[in-house]
């Protein structure tokens, strides 16, 4: 197999670039350039073409085949990072036989043949690599370290145990079983839904990690949105003007919110109006806003009703802060002041929505998890009928077991690898 | 000099359904057995059929075998194991008269026209690569194109008691020592199982007033699906129970028995522990149930199921004499462990053909198997093979989705055996298909086409799928509405659905008797149909579900391997699989699957790299 070889590091201006080398023949390759220093220590190197001229003074690691995120040899160059000098060693590495620059997802794939990564790993191995914000960063690692995968053995386990008890009621039913075996199968199908069913509530905020909470601002019309709006995000996003009814239709941003990813939504004037399009984009308001995380009202006055119902997490402002006494509680989008408390504020109420926790993911996680649940639901139902239907409860549960080696990658391995291997973008 | 089609040696169970089989399709076939009057004997437990085994049965029977029809013949006690479960575990069982059975086997036998030979195998004979014949014991020949071996426990069979250890093949006969040396020197690898039996009871010195017994069913379920009920007297079983006084016994001189005396090194089955075995292994269990089955109607010989022993005999017979009832018990025989030679089945296709030359077939005990019904349907599998290989006959297929036999075969094959192998219904994945009611109509039609069934059943075959077809389109043709199903006493929401029968049938609680009452032809129809018709009605919707999974199974089956596919660029195969696969060159993952030895790791290893070099093809 050809060794393979690509930028590890975004290409562009950097301080450092990383420069991998994977393969069987990585190290006799890489010793073209330098002597290697020993597997697991770092060496600083004089990296030389083949005409002996010097490209860069490098930092080399080399890693021993079972050893490295590919599982073959793998040597590492991180060189200074410009242009010129990465372009160059590539051009090198090119032109030695049997090495080639990687595929996109080359070195994961190759990581997922030899068994270094299972297929939840190599997802959040991609989420990680394309991870805006800390807490993306975090939850990637949580399944990367493989604590789903715990997650899901110890499910597994006890399903198995759940199946073998049935199984026994079937298969030995002439000899001397147990009548209740019946109670500890409700315990552990019982055990195995709650904490599936937990992972999937967690799940559906933690997608949000992934794709990013809203948070909405609402407000009578010429409130003072906009200006809010600009405020936050710094910059002239949405146009704001005296006139009311401006913001036509939904103006949304994204941001960085102390590690988590934020947009915000700067919706029509909820009010009655003539205008047909702004009509549109009025009902287009109450349906984000329905949605939306985190609500931020900005109102005239105190107790002045609100165009739809408060939720725990929502924050009321006073608008125009800047034109009154600095009550606590307002805002103003103008001067800045208050800016930040809310802010704050928008994210501590995110947080606790966040789970700490570990979370499944990808839509096809989510989608195993849930049919699994409900396959086990069955199962509890089945169970508890009398007759005991004992083949048909053990049935839906293979179900429910089947689904979750798909979560897991063990049986359909096919369409699992489809997925991963379609949705994967550049190979790290 | 003889020259034959194929031989089979061996008269057990796997031997004789070989035998008759290779007869009923025409071929020419001789059977080599040690002593002709055992041809049929049961080993061990007088007992056909069972939860598994019992759909073994009726697979083999619908295939037009001789188990079924003589277990009926010889069936003192039916009993359908799981009635109370569902359709598709149940398993129909019955005790058989030994005597009985065994001369039900060598007349059905008898009504074929083969060859026999009484005498020892010593040698198989072979020419560039295949199989010539075998050399008899006393240097004769028996030429044939294909032999079938089931040497049961005979290869290097060894029985031990206590510290005693005999050469023998079965308690007083005698072992096959030679073929096993002559074909280790072509290079076949014997590993050693073990199985054990208990000591035979005379069944006047049994004290039955004190026991509970246990009668046969009321309305008997036969095993063959030509038969229509017993041919002979039923008779009832005691049952008796281990004490702790028993277990004391046994635990004291527990030293002395072959298992834990470090005699034995061969592995034996887990779900059939012998006494020993369960104290040891359950020793918090204070008593054991012991099934006292009568061998026979004209014998007074009792089989106590549930002790097997290696014990030395005076420690038989304490324990023995300790459990209730037995108090004055005289043992006819005693119990003793087996270790016997087997053969790696990994090394077989999926007709039973061995690796070690061209027109061997192997079935049976020698493949790792324990149980009659296991022997006897891989007896029928090689003898479908030889026919293959020798007259080109349509084969029949075997899989997991289809049938218990595929299920056997294909652990066989592609896992190997580490303990004695033996039928369970859990092994089915696809169970609630393959019911032990619907064997006839998973592969009578096949049977037939391949010529292995006989008109006459074949003809009675039709006449049931005609049956159940009109009892199907019936139940089809009906159109309820919710009032009209509440009117009999169907508990329906009125959401305006009408139904037919057979989704009402679904629904659970509904009879065949409420459906009557809105369709009053339906009793027109026989209670076998009606039966079925309701045990399909009651798993349509799970074996819908498992016909996708069948599918996706076929669908990785059917994915083509790259011409000059690079074999050694697969991560995770090792070199042995590389090798085999880069002389087969399979065109499928089918193909590769078939191929002896690839296991199903080498599979997945194989379909992942084709999938992700696809994907780098495309971009
Ligand atoms: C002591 C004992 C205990 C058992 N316990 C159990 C149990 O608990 N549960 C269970 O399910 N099964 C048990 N069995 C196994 C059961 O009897 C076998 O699985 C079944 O009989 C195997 O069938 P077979 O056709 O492979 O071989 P067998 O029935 O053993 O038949 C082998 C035949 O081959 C003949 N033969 C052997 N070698 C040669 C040769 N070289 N030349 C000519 N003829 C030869 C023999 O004479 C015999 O007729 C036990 C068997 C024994 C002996």
């Amino acid at each position: 197999m050809d060794s393979i070889f690509a930028q590890a590091t975004a290409t562009g201006r950097a301080g450092v670039s990383v420069i991998r080398l994977s393969g069987a023949q990585a190290f006799d390759i890489a010793r073209i350039f330098c002597n290697l220093p020993q597997v697991g220590l770092t060496g600083l190197r004089a990296v030389r073409g083949r005409d002996g001229a010097l490209i860069d003074q490098a930092l080399v690691l080399c890693f021993e085949q079972g050893a490295s995120f590919t599982g073959e040899r793998v040597v590492e160059f991180q060189v200074h990072g410009g242009l010129a000098t990465v372009a160059k060693l590539l051009s090198e590495l090119s032109e030695q036989e049997g090495c080639r620059l990687a595929e996109p997802g080359e070195f994961t794939r190759r990581a997922l043949e030899n068994g270094q990564l299972d297929l939840n790993q190599v997802e959040a191995l991609s989420d990680l690599i394309d991870a805006e914000t800390e807490s993306q960063r975090q939850q990637a690692i949580r399944v990367l370290d493989g604590r789903f995968g715990d997650a899901g053995e110890m499910w597994r386990g006890k399903l198995l145990r759940a199946a073998a008890l049935l199984e026994a009621s079937i298969d030995f039913s002439d000899e001397e079983i147990p009548d209740d075996l019946s109670v500890e199968v409700i315990s552990l199908v019982e055990e195995t839904r709650a904490s599936i069913a937990a992972i999937l509530e967690r799940s559906m905020m933690a997608s949000k990690i992934r794709t990013g909470f809203t948070v909405a601002i609402i407000g009578a019309p010429n409130v003072g949105k906009s200006t809010l709006f600009n405020a936050i995000v710094g910059r002239q996003a949405a146009i704001t003007s005296d006139v009311a009814g401006t913001t036509r239709d939904v103006i949304e941003c994204r941001v960085d919110l102390q590690g988590l990813a934020v947009s915000f939504l700067d919706t029509a004037g909820l009010r009655e109006s003539e205008d047909e399009i702004e009509n549109l984009g009025i009902s287009r308001a109450y349906e984000m806003a329905a949605a939306a995380d985190v609500r931020v009202f900005l109102v005239e006055e105190v107790g002045e009703p609100l165009p739809i119902a408060l939720r725990d997490e929502d924050i009321v402002r006073l608008n125009k802060g800047d034109e009154r006494s600095s009550d606590v509680g307002t805002v103003s989008g103008k001067n800045g002041e208050g800016v930040s408390e809310l802010l704050s504020l928008i994210a501590e109420r995110l947080m606790v929505k966040t789970p700490q926790d570990v979370v499944a993911i990808r839509e096809r996680q989510i989608t195993g998890l849930r049919a699994a649940e409900s396959f086990l639901g069955r199962v509890l139902e089945l169970i508890q009928a009398d007759p005991l239907p004992f083949e048909l409860a053990s049935q839906e549960l293979y179900f429910a077991l089947s689904e979750l080696d798909f979560v897991f990658g063990r049986i359909d391995i096919e369409s699992v690898l489809d997925e991963i291997f379609s949705s994967f973008c550049l190979g790290k | 000099m003889k020259h034959f089609d194929v031989v089979v040696v061996g008269g057990g169970h796997a031997g004789c359904e070989a035998l008759h089989a290779a007869c009923r399709y025409g071929l020419n076939a001789a059977l080599v057995t040690l002593d002709k009057n055992k041809v049929g004997v049961m080993s061990c437990n007088p007992a056909i059929g069972g939860l598994g085994k019992g759909h073994l049965v009726r697979e083999i029977d619908a295939l037009d075998g001789v188990m079924g029809t003589a277990a009926d013949l010889s069936g003192i006690q039916f009993r359908l194991l799981n009635r109370s479960k569902g359709p598709a575990v149940q398993g129909p069982r019955t005790q058989s008269d030994r005597q009985l059975y065994l001369q039900a086997i060598q007349a059905l036998l008898a009504q074929q026209d083969y060859t026999l030979i009484e005498g020892e195998a010593a040698a198989l004979m072979s020419n560039a690569g295949s199989v010539t014949g075998v050399r008899l014991a006393d240097g004769s020949e028996v030429h044939a194109r294909s032999v079938i071996l089931t040497a049961g426990t005979f290869m290097r069979g060894t029985i031990h008691i206590g510290d005693k250890r005999v050469s023998a093949g079965r308690m007083g006969e005698k072992a096959a020592d030679e073929l096993s040396l002559q074909m280790e020197s072509l290079g076949a690898v014997f590993g050693r199982l073990k199985t054990g039996t208990p000591p035979r009871l005379n069944g006047d010195t049994i004290d039955w007033s004190q026991l509970e017994l246990q009668p046969a069913d009321c309305d008997p379920v036969m095993l063959s699906f030509l038969s229509k009920g017993p041919a002979v007297q039923q008779v009832s079983c005691g049952i008796t129970h281990t004490n702790s006084h028993t277990h004391d016994i046994i635990r004291q001189n527990i030293g002395k028995s072959a298992m834990y005396g470090g005699h034995i090194e061969g592995v034996g089955p887990r779900y059939c522990p012998s006494i020993e075995d369960k104290i040891t292994r359950f020793a918090d269990k204070s008593s054991h149930q012991v099934f006292l089955e009568p061998e026979g109607l004209t014998t007074n010989c009792v089989y106590p199921n549930g002790i097997s022993t290696s014990l030395p005999d005076d420690v038989q017979e304490a324990y023995v004499r300790s459990i209730q009832g037995l108090e004055n018990v005289e043992i006819q025989q005693p119990g003793y462990a087996i270790e016997y030679d087997f053969l790696n089945p990994q090394g077989l296709s999926s007709d039973l053909e061995s690796n070690l030359m061209g027109g061997l077939f192997l079935a049976g005990q020698i493949n790792g198997t324990t149980g009659y019904e296991e022997a006897a349907a891989q007896g029928l599998v090689a003898a479908i093979g030889v026919a293959k290989r020798l007259k080109g006959v349509c084969p029949i297929t075997f899989d997991r989705s289809t049938s218990y036999i595929g299920v056997m075969i294909d652990d066989l094959t592609t896992r190997g055996a580490t303990e004695p192998y033996r039928m369970f219904t859990s092994r089915a994945e696809f169970r609630l298909k393959l019911r032990a009611d619907n064997a006839d109509q998973r592969l009578t039609e096949q049977g037939h086409t391949s010529g292995l069934v006989s008109g006459q059943r074949y003809g009675v075959y039709q006449e049931k799928v005609k049956r159940l077809d009109q009892c199907r389109s019936l139940l089809s043709s009906m159109s309820v509405s919710p009032n009209q199903a509440r009117q009999v006493g169907i508990d329906l929401g009125l959401d305006g659905r009408r139904r037919n029968g057979h989704e009402l049938l679904s629904i659970p609680g509904v009879t065949i008797a409420n459906l009557a009452d809105l369709t009053p032809r339906l009793v027109e129809f026989d209670t076998e149909s009606l039966d079925q018709v309701a045990r399909e009605a009651l798993y349509v919707t799970y074996i819908e579900r498992q016909g996708r999974d069948i599918e996706a199974l076929a669908r990785d089956l059917s994915v083509k391997i790259p011409n000059g596919f690079h074999y050694a660029g697969v991560a995770g195969l090792s070199s042995e699989m590389i090798a085999k696969l880069s002389a087969a060159r399979p065109a499928s993952l089918g193909a590769a699957k078939n191929i002896e030895g690839v296991t199903p790791a080498a599979l997945t290893a194989v379909l992942v790299s084709i999938k992700s070099q696809s994907l780098k093809n495309t971009g």
